[in-house]
């Protein structure tokens, strides 16, 4: 097992940059994730680091050593293809023993460690049938087989639940996040979905358009956002962002909005110009006596809570409340707003603005 | 792989398609029918009309492909001892003695090494550049495509001077190597284009799986691409095939004796001895065999392989 780090990678297709200058390190038995819509960079990040691209500048150290340039059957690490791309005309157990024939491993050696897998992952009933038929689940299974049978230094995944019924995704992960404690292996993930990002990661990183967002603990990059792509891209609904134009200044612990004072924690630094409030929809209260006022413009019931789209005079807001709160279309109510978990963000360059809860995480000045 | 139509065609449909397909068999067989009974009737038989259906076969058709013959005066006959064998036999009934083999063997044994030389030849090197335009940024990749195809935008046998005139001066007018060099580079083209058609639909995840596997790339092309790509291989060799083993026009033209193939042969069968159209029909009917156990053999590939692409896995 290994510790992966990415320094400066680069990518260019052309005139096209995928990666530009990414820097980042998976710890030793991380489960980490590259989360970003299509096209953001991510997958070529990660087939970079599995040798099936080369940078266009910049270094990867694999177990302290610099594997850039070496192809991918030098670099003794396992992918897991979105589509599987098991061998179709190989059955189950020949697929899984692939990697190790190719190491030069005896019969029996291979036997041996083919049927210690299968016990793992409970395909010992399938390993003789084609692959062509297998399920969904099945097929994930043979190729974590493959991934898992050659003890690699990491595993690389690309989307690997993307092919599976929704259903079935949820046993998956949970399936996955387990084989990967049982193994405490480097695991490096990619994935447009979110919520699977924080669910399963260890740290994400978020990308688009080629540029790192924010890296860090999922819990940091829900709650304290780097950006404001960031903020909207993770949570579901995801973070609020209330439009205003001011100034504020360090040390200042309430912005004024529409003539209200709305508390933020202890901002660090001064700003002015157009900003947003970024509040996340759980963090946003009713209160009939609050002086900031907003109209209930439609009620989504979803069990426990319930979703509320609002009218107010800096944007539309989502708000999560309790459902037992009573809410109708149309009534005009006041909000309140937990003050310590909100970010400011410069709506000009999307940045968020250093403050008391997030000046330990961001790391531009 | 799931096949589904919109509507199950009728118990009448069904019928009205079954009659049309046996209807169009017949029409396209009847000449091959008529070549190979030709090839079983006696000299008389095969030029009678009304054209006999039902006549007593006879194999002089096939001996005189085999051999050539003599004609002899009824007393010389008389003074031969009695034909050993049954071939001979039949020689003498028209008069005449086997002098010796034809030359329809060799012929055919040129056609067998043309044919399949230059098929494998095409498609060993159609199938390595086909992987390289397929999966490699190819510095003027379109433009390199576009003029393979174009070697194919006139009939080859209107650059038949040219050639001609080059094979005469590199000498390799009348060689085998010549033939099959010219049979592949009419080839070619079809086989690039064909088989980058059946590797670009292959995905690239196989080759990668390979290469993390800690295969090399060549080792993931001939392990991994090359058994996915086999149906289209063999339905590109046949088609290859065909038109190296039924080319006409270039053979005329460029052999003569030691590397001339079976069809320019076949014709000059009539010449010996009178209008002999059961040994040119026995020359045919033999002529259609190694193509068509060739396709059988790959018939299964070749259905696949038709159809590759349309359906989606």
């Amino acid at each position: 097992m290994a510790e992966i780090v990415i320094k400066n990678l680069r990518k260019e297709f052309g005139d096209f940059v995928a990666v530009q200058s990414s820097s980042f390190t998976i710890e030793d038995g991380e489960f980490f994730m590259l989360l970003g819509p299509s096209g953001c960079g991510k997958t070529t990040t990660l087939r970079m680091i599995a040798g099936l691209e080369l940078p266009s500048s910049g270094d990867i150290y694999i177990d302290g050593e610099e594997v850039g340039q070496k192809p991918a059957s030098q670099r003794d690490i396992a992918f897991v293809f979105q589509m599987f791309a098991l061998y179709p005309h190989m059955n189950v157990r020949k697929n899984i023993s692939y990697p190790l024939v190719s190491q030069g491993m005896s019969r029996a050696a291979v036997r041996e460690k083919v049927a210690e897998v299968s016990r793992i992952l409970g395909i010992e009933d399938i390993l003789d049938r084609p692959v062509g038929g297998l399920s969904g689940g099945d097929r994930q299974r043979v190729a974590l087989g493959r991934a898992i049978v050659r003890n690699p230094k990491a595993f690389m995944m690309d989307e690997p639940l993307g092919a599976l019924d929704a259903e079935f995704r949820e046993h998956m992960a949970e399936e996955l996040r387990a084989l990967h404690d049982r193994m405490n292996a480097t695991t490096v993930y990619v994935t447009h979905d979110q919520l699977e990002a924080m669910q399963m990661g260890d740290k994400i990183v978020v990308m688009n358009h080629g540029v790192i967002e924010q890296f860090g603990t999922p819990q940091d990059i829900y709650d304290k956002p780097a950006t404001m792509f960031v903020a909207d891209f993770i949570g579901s609904p995801p973070m609020n962002f209330l439009k205003f134009s001011g100034t504020v200044d360090a040390g200042a612990s309430a912005v004024r909005l529409e003539h209200v004072d709305l508390p933020v924690p202890e901002v660090r630094e001064a700003f002015d110009g157009d900003m947003a409030y970024g509040v996340r929809p759980e963090h946003i209260h009713l209160s009939d006596a609050a002086p900031y006022r907003a109209t209930i413009d439609a009620v989504e019931y979803l069990g426990t809570t319930q979703i509320l789209t609002l009218d107010t005079p800096n944007g539309k807001l989502r708000a999560r409340i309790s459902s037992e709160q009573p809410a109708r279309a149309g009534e005009s109510v006041g909000l309140t707003f937990n003050g310590n978990t909100v970010t400011l963000f410069d709506r000009q360059s999307g940045r968020a603005l250093r403050s008391e809860l997030n000046a330990g995480v961001l790391s531009h000045g | 792989m799931s096949s589904f139509s919109i509507t199950e065609p009728s118990s009448r449909q069904k019928w009205a398609a079954g009659t049309l397909v046996i209807l169009y068999a017949v029409i396209t067989l009847l000449p091959l029918f008529w070549i190979l009974a030709t090839g079983f009737k006696t000299p008389a038989d095969a030029i009678s009309y009304p054209p006999k259906i039902l006549f007593e076969p006879s194999l002089e058709g096939y001996v005189n492909l085999f051999t050539t013959r003599t004609r002899v005066t009824p007393e010389q006959l008389e003074a031969l001892p009695p034909p050993e064998t049954w071939y001979e036999a039949i020689v003498r009934n028209r008069d005449m003695v086997i002098a010796g083999p034809s030359r329809y063997g060799e012929r055919f044994l040129n056609s067998l090494i043309i044919g399949f030389g230059s098929t494998f030849l095409s498609i060993f090197l159609g199938t390595l550049a086909a992987y390289a335009f397929s999966r490699f940024r190819v510095p003027l990749k379109d433009d390199l495509l576009f003029f393979i195809l174009s070697t194919r935008m006139m009939p080859p046998i209107a650059v038949a001077i040219p050639i001609f005139l080059m094979f005469r001066t590199l000498g390799l007018s009348d060689t085998h190597l010549g033939m099959i060099l010219l049979y592949t580079a009419v080839n070619i083209s079809l086989a690039v284009w064909l088989l980058k058609g059946f590797i670009d639909e292959i995905p690239r995840e196989y080759e990668e799986a390979a290469l993390i596997d800690g295969y090399t790339r060549f080792q993931a092309f001939y392990k991994v691409v090359l058994p996915q790509a086999a149906t289209g291989i063999a339905s590109t060799a046949i088609f290859c095939l065909i038109f190296a083993w039924n080319e006409y026009a270039f053979a005329v033209l460029l052999t003569s004796g030691t590397a001339q193939t079976a069809p320019p042969f076949i014709p000059t069968i009539i010449g010996v001895g009178g209008q002999d159209w059961p040994a040119v029909a026995a020359g045919a009917t033999l002529f259609l065999v190694p193509v068509m156990v060739f396709t059988i053999l790959l018939r299964k590939h070749l259905l696949r392989g038709i159809t590759f692409g349309a359906v989606r896995k």
